[in-house]
């Protein structure tokens, strides 16, 4: 979409008197931008379509030694051979000043209480354009302001209908939910229906809004965009690890802005990453250290809490061996931290240490070629022709890659999905398999057998033990395996919920398979923002950080054989792991859970024993690699709140407290430099196909299929109270199938107590008939499912009345 | 000619005459020197002095966080804090002038779009406690709703100029 054409035939032009080449069909402002020529403009904007609306651009234009009669928008006009063009001669300045005498009638001057004041493209362009004083004397139009939600706050009498929300969330977002009603100076952009707007990626109107009718509402004149200090950092929320801007005022994150990547994020970051700063300033902070003694707890100092830590962790080697130990770790943890955590596990002679919390099968444990990530570049991934989604909902898990799917999808691209139930996609899926969770295997293993059997290959044995699927028509695995099986760039992707699998080994392993057989790009869309860190870091059961193999114990085995002591960094055990019922049994069994949080809630007050404050994000420095292996370093941004301190500074002194050779570590760079050179050249590895497995049972209960909530992915999400102010983080439902056997004599907004080993909670129903029979869509990491079991395995259903 | 006008002068105690009649001038002259305090110069319309916040006549405080007079205070003495106020007007919950840094420029003044941020005629204040320096809005404000009539009259004075 961008007004750059790519176009190697070339004309050749003079602007403001440079004689230059440039691609044919290019735009004249894409050219002067690439000169650095200024041209003021409102409603163009690189990565949008072009709709000449706003008349802000106009140039004088020359063709063929004669002037064009009238100026011209520079947005829309392409270049043509021989073409003069003056972007600053006398009737062009008096064109674009004249329309900002027309821009300036309707606009309020309210500047003062505006928050884009300061940083506003209108108050900008006026003081070049504008006349010092107005002629207009009449009235000003007043426009009734729209809810568009708890993210963005309106002031809709500023608009100047440059219509760059409209054409984003029509463009980009794929949601469509803004339009422009009426005309003229009647013009109003609005919902229509005043449902507000839904998009995971709506916060970018905030920033596409040249004026102050869109702003962000948690931000809401809390600061003025030239007093706050700007900090490079990184989205801590997805496996892409979207570059922003922090901007700080007096030691606290004020707002949150996309820094500009064309690799990673372009110009765009999703609500998620924009809105989850507010986590950090939560009410529910974690302040200081606290022991329990009993069941009350008490504040400490970090000198007592780490020396009560180190005597729990040393007591409990000496009295059960130090296997007795395990160590989760959030995915979302920095590097450093992960490698400290790491070094101390294995000085104190234990290898269990996981970060792969929603894993639920461990059979192909970890590679040990290399990190689990994405073979394809991001940037790649628009111009994929095929992608195959094997359990995975990019547009929840990761919206940004979501958003790189989609561009390939509208760009004639075919996307494909493998998935246990139907998801609301932002554009068409070229084939679809939905097929029961216990399935998934078989569907892959058919196609498989497809995909080989059009490539001529012979049919691996291993594929025989899995059966035909029931739930899904061979035609439809035919046409998708075909596809699959074709030509040009491929790419498979595996999401959360093949993570979260009972059977997550099989698809992996499948999904490697048909990869393999393909010649697609393999791809595991990990969990958090630094998994591949996990694994360079060494935080895995079976890998150490020097990358000798180990044979610990990993997160799911530690939870169901519990431990004697646990330590857990950055996690909400009632939320992040697979099965909190399980690990909720566990930690009461445990003698000592040592909980490192930024946030203090009754669930970790319940199953901890000891807790310690950390840092938040934008508080700490560190590295999170993303899921291509792009090391991206950021820095901290003011003091953290109370005692909190950085999660590597505390284990650097946990580890001189518990004399743990080698911890003098000083800053960050420290450990990142020392896990970097004993990672080497490590890359994006494929699970290995070489082991086959054999298929687990597909079990006939009634079975949840889930992932983390948009909103519910990690603890800082989870406290950030606009983002859970949103439509989607409201409490989870239960969606069956209106087929459904245990659907009889239930109807929609029933009540419905889903059991899970000894956790039982009640939610309202819903009915879809994307979701097979068999099974219900239940998501996790939502108020209303903390503590359930397993959030991809077997649970109970049981009517519990009408509600009210 | 000289020496024998010099010559006189230094008998006749001329000179002597002359500033005695400078003196004897200005003694019985009107003075200059006022009895401060008891007496006072008079001041400008636009005397800067200590700072105060001013309200509309309807009681509602003028100041909207715009946090101009922050940004231009070249001592950096000002120090604002805003947010939403449950009616949902752009309000300070923090405005403080810290008078050890303040250099009476007025320019917090010259910037505030309305009116908002004023110099009072007062000069004369003292400090007794460290930190007491910091005036915060509650105290600004109410200088405001001491000195109104004046600040207003002062103001009005000025407009034609403005």
């Amino acid at each position: 979409m961008s007004a750059v054409v790519e176009n190697t035939e070339k004309v050749s032009i003079e602007i403001d008197g440079q004689t230059v080449e440039v691609p044919k069909g290019a735009s004249i402002i894409a050219v002067a931008d690439e000169l650095g020529i200024d041209i003021p403009r409102f409603c163009y904007h690189s990565k949008l379509s072009a709709p000449a609306n706003c008349r802000m651009c106009l140039v004088d234009v020359e063709m063929g030694g004669r002037p064009v009669p009238k100026p011209l928008p520079a947005c829309i006009t392409t270049v043509a051979e021989g073409m003069v063009v003056r972007t600053a001669s006398e009737r062009a300045l008096k064109a674009q000043q004249g329309v900002m005498e027309f821009l300036l009638i309707n606009h309020p001057l309210d500047c003062p209480i505006c928050d884009q004041g300061g940083e506003c493209e209108l108050q900008d362009l006026a003081l070049g354009y504008g006349r010092s004083v107005s002629r207009f004397v009449e009235r000003k139009r007043v426009v009734k302001d729209e809810n568009l939600g708890p993210l963005i706050a309106t002031e809709m009498t500023r608009c100047i209908h440059c219509t760059r929300c409209v054409r984003f969330l029509d463009e980009i977002a794929g949601t469509s939910e803004l339009g422009a009603m009426h005309r003229g100076e009647h013009t109003e952009i609005g919902t229509l229906v005043g449902d507000g707007v839904h998009s995971e990626l709506s916060g970018n109107i905030i920033d596409l809004c040249p004026v102050g009718a869109l702003t962000s509402r948690p931000y809401r004149f809390t600061a003025r965009a030239w007093e706050m200090t700007s900090h490079a950092g990184i989205a801590p929320h997805d496996c892409l690890g979207s570059n922003i801007e922090l901007h700080q005022l007096r030691g606290r994150i004020k707002r949150v802005v996309p820094r500009d990547n064309e690799a990673i994020n372009e110009c765009w970051i999703s609500d998620r990453d924009r809105f989850s700063y507010e986590g950090v300033v939560s009410e529910d902070r974690l302040l200081a250290p606290l022991l329990r003694e009993g069941n009350q707890w008490h504040e400490v100092d970090w000198q007592t809490a780490l020396e009560a830590v180190a005597n729990a962790l040393r007591d409990t080697v000496d009295a059960h061996g130090a296997d007795a130990v395990g160590c989760l770790i959030s995915p979302s943890a920095t590097t450093e931290e992960m490698a400290l955590h790491s070094l101390l596990m294995r000085a104190l002679g234990s290898d269990n240490i996981d970060t792969r919390l929603q894993r639920a099968d461990f059979r192909d444990g970890t590679s040990t070629e290399g990190f689990p990530g994405l073979e394809t570049a991001f940037s790649k991934l628009d111009s994929q022709d095929v992608v195959l989604l094997i359990g995975a909902y990019p547009r929840h898990e990761q919206p940004l890659l979501n958003h790189r799917l989609r561009k390939a999808a509208l760009a004639g691209g075919k996307v494909l999905a493998i998935n246990p139930c139907g998801f609301d996609w932002n554009f068409d899926l070229a084939q679809q398999a939905i097929a029961h969770v216990g399935e998934l295997p078989a569907v892959l293993a058919a196609v498989a057998r497809v995909v080989a059997r059009e490539k001529g290959t012979t049919e691996p044995a291993a594929l025989a033990a899995w059966k035909a699927p029931t739930t899904v028509s061979s035609e439809t695995i035919e046409k998708l395996a075909v596809i699959v099986a074709g030509e040009g760039k491929k790419t498979i992707l595996l999401g959360a919920l093949a993570e979260g699998h009972p059977a997550g080994a099989e698809l992996r392993y499948l999904g490697a398979l048909i990869a393999e057989l393909s010649g697609a790009g393999y791809g595991a869309l990990t969990p958090g923002a630094n998994s591949a860190g996990a694994w360079l870091a060494g935080a895995l059961p079976d890998r150490r950080a020097d990358g000798s193999a180990a044979n610990g114990l990993d997160a799911k085995a530690m939870l169901s054989d519990p431990r004697k002591a646990y330590v857990l960094h950055g996690l909400e055990p009632d939320h992040d792991l697979q099965d909190p019922q399980l690990a909720e049994q566990a930690f009461a069994a445990a003698e000592h859970v040592i909980a490192f949080s930024s946030w203090d809630t009754p669930a970790l007050r319940q199953q901890a024993s000891i807790l310690l404050p950390l840092a938040a994000f934008g508080e700490t420095a560190g590295t999170f690699v993303n899921a291509n292996g792009h090391w991206q370093i950021f820095g901290g941004v003011g003091q953290p709140l109370g005692e909190a301190r950085p999660g590597w500074r505390v284990l650097r002194v946990l580890g001189n407290i518990l004399e743990t050779p080698g911890f003098d570590y000083e800053a960050p760079d420290q450990i990142h430099a020392e896990v970097k050179a004993q990672a080497g050249e490590a890359a994006v590895a494929r699970p290995s196909i070489e082991n086959a497995l054999t298929p687990l049972d597909a079990s006939a209960d009634m079975q949840r299929v889930g992932i983390l909530g948009l909103y519910g992915v990690d603890a800082l999400s989870r406290h950030a109270p606009s983002l859970q102010a949103t439509d989607q983080a409201q409490p989870a439902e239960v969606v069956l199938n209106p087929a459904d056997e245990v659907v009889k004599g239930l109807s929609e907004g029933d009540k419905v107590s889903v059991t899970q080993s000894a956790a039982s909670q009640t939610f309202i129903v819903r009915f879809d008939n994307r979701v097979p029979v068999g099974s219900f869509w239940l998501p996790g990491g939502l108020e209303n499912t903390a503590g359930l079991g397993p959030m991809n395995g077997p649970a109970t259903l049981v009517a519990a009345g009408t509600s009210a | 000619m000289q020496a024998v006008k010099s010559f006189f002068d230094t008998f006749l105690l001329t000179e002597l005459l002359k500033g005695m009649k400078l003196t004897g001038k200005h003694l019985f002259e009107a003075k200059y020197t006022l009895e401060y305090p008891e007496e006072k110069a008079p001041q400008s319309p636009r005397f800067r002095g200590l700072h105060a916040l001013r309200r509309y006549p309807n009681g509602e405080e003028r100041c909207i966080a715009c946090k101009l007079c922050e940004a231009v205070c070249p001592a950096l003495a000002i120090t604002i804090e805003s947010e939403q106020r449950d009616d949902g007007t752009r309000r300070t919950t923090r405005y403080d002038i810290d008078l050890f840094k303040c250099i009476y420029c007025g320019f917090c003044e010259e910037s505030c779009p309305v009116d908002s941020i004023v110099e009072t005629r007062i000069h004369e204040y003292h400090f007794e406690q460290r930190g007491e320096q910091i005036i915060r809005k509650p105290e600004l404000l109410a200088m405001g709703e001491k000195y109104e009539a004046q600040l207003a009259e002062d103001r009005m004075a000025d407009a034609p100029y403005r």
